[in-house]
């Protein structure tokens, strides 16, 4: 969940943002439909901002029993501290781990490795070398996504997330080869993220590659959009694209739900809520 | 009446989601590190995450130790998660660690990074699932618990209990069967973590409560 002041956004490429709603009403729904972890990235990470996604977290935590996971901005042992201290179980860095590796030593050593998770922005060049972009892919560092893989793997990250940033929000499905490349690199749990357009895209990376998990953005927004109608209250920001209610014709958005049941007919083992029938365990 | 819970800060974890767990089902929970709070509770929650050695380092600088194992031997209900679970046997094959709390006979190993012949991600972050060890699930906090249920877990440590007879659940990791949760008399203990495991895991929360007259 792309998280920019108190909206939910989504981008093409992780660029032009717009507003999809408010990140509480998505994150309940999606616990609801059996989420295995919530991860929230501030996408735009301004100082001032900043409170709004701690607020978010912390409304989040208090009734919402899966892993957190927070990224985007954490640039010290204070701002990780922040967003764990807001409830938060792990934090995800990206540019500060890049400019500044000597964080991510100091920051599994404070907090343990399974708090730690790192994210490649990972583009495809075209001599068909992957290269490391930080700040939402806008920014070029020449480093070599699997080189870089493998020495956070050496530093003890607890878990890597790899975005391929050209399929970004495009739904034209996970770049399989930068996947199975980096699953047989590293020996930490590994997390696909970017190009679901699909089910069948979700299924065939978990029968494809060795992937642990898969991050799903758009995918689910887009159904989530399509069948709660009441999220466009009071909303601010670009909100133009809600109002049209259309999908890019390169998805075919799903339901958490659904998903799994396809995940689970194509056997991939995965957790599935068949009822609701756990709510009655709140008092 | 409600019952007064403890759950017991040692400065290991992140106790702000139990403590949230336990507000959603209604157990009246505090989080203390007095010693003289934690003897006069009805009841105990250990969480923690972290390294063994630390934990019982802080446990015995906090002067908890024996205010713990007494509340335990009066018979009071104890609920231990995660590092909780793997303090109350004797002790870790961790470097330098030494004794546990000792409530039970058993060591903490460490996973190793390949089992037969197959490389093992340490630590195991990660759902999976649980089953029925050698104590009956009936009498416990998972009466209504399906078999091969999914629950998080987040560990690099796993306990070897000495009398396969408290095992109440176990867990298949990369084909490593290993002891995940426990049940002796009061002693009810998991290495995942029931409050990070969606609505199945707050049930565990609840029955822990029920069966033990908390609320």
């Amino acid at each position: 969940m792309d998280i920019k002041g108190p909206n939910l956004v989504k981008g093409i490429h992780l660029e032009g943002l717009r507003v999809l709603g408010k990140p509480a009403d998505f994150a309940r729904y999606y616990y609801e439909q059996g989420a295995d972890e919530l991860m929230f990235m501030d996408v735009v990470a301004s100082l001032y901002e900043r409170n709004s996604l701690h607020d978010i977290i912390s409304e989040t935590a208090k009734s919402i029993f899966i892993p957190i996971t927070v990224g985007g901005g954490l640039r010290s042992i204070a701002d990780i501290k922040a967003v764990l201290r807001a409830g938060a179980d792990k934090v995800c860095l990206n540019t500060a781990a890049i400019n500044n590796p000597q964080l991510i030593k100091e920051a599994t050593r404070m907090f343990g490795s399974s708090t730690i998770v790192v994210a490649i922005e990972a583009t495809k060049e075209s001599n068909g070398n992957y290269l490391a972009y930080t700040d939402n892919g806008r920014e070029y560092t020449g480093i070599d996504v699997f080189e870089w893989a493998q020495k956070l793997d050496e530093m003890n990250v607890g878990e890597l997330v790899i975005t391929s940033v050209d399929r970004e929000g495009t739904g034209e499905g996970f770049d399989i080869d930068l996947i199975a490349k980096i699953t047989s690199l590293v020996s930490m749990p590994v997390i696909a993220h970017g190009g679901a357009g699909k089910r069948e895209h979700v299924s065939s990376l978990f029968t494809k590659t060795n992937v642990d998990a898969v991050a799903l953005g758009s995918l689910l927004h887009y159904q989530f959009i399509k069948t709660n109608e009441s999220i466009k209250s009071d909303l601010e920001g670009n909100t133009e694209f809600l109002k049209q209610k259309r999908n890019f014709h390169t998805f075919e958005p799903s339901s958490l739900l659904d998903l799994k049941s396809h995940l689970e007919d194509s056997e991939v083992a995965c957790r599935i809520i068949r009822t609701y029938e756990e709510e009655s365990y709140y008092s | 009446m409600k019952k007064k819970v403890i759950i017991v800060d040692y400065n290991l974890g992140n106790l702000f989601s139990v403590k949230q767990a336990c507000d959603s089902v209604g157990i009246a929970a505090t989080i203390s590190s007095d010693k003289a709070e934690i003897e006069d509770a009805d009841a105990l929650i250990l969480p923690g995450v972290g390294a063994f050695i630390e934990a019982m380092h802080n446990l015995e600088q906090l002067d908890l130790v024996d205010a713990i194992k007494n509340s335990v031997a009066k018979g009071k209900p104890f609920f231990g998660i995660c590092l909780g679970l793997q303090l109350i046997f004797s002790r870790s094959e961790e470097f330098g660690s030494g004794e546990g709390l000792n409530l039970i006979e058993g060591v903490i190993k460490k996973f190793p990074a390949t089992y037969e012949d197959r490389k093992i991600k340490v630590p195991q972050i990660a759902w999976n699932t649980i089953r029925s060890g050698d104590q009956s699930w009936e009498t416990s906090p998972l009466f209504d618990m399906d078999q091969d249920e999914f629950m998080y877990f987040v560990h690099s440590y796993y306990v070897e209990p000495a009398s396969e007879s408290c095992v109440l659940t176990r867990t298949d990791y990369e084909g490593l069967d290993y002891c995940s949760g426990i049940l002796q008399d009061n002693i009810f203990a998991v290495q995942f973590h029931p409050e990070k495991s969606a609505q199945k895991g707050i049930s565990i929360y609840k029955n822990w409560a029920t069966t033990n007259n908390l609320i």
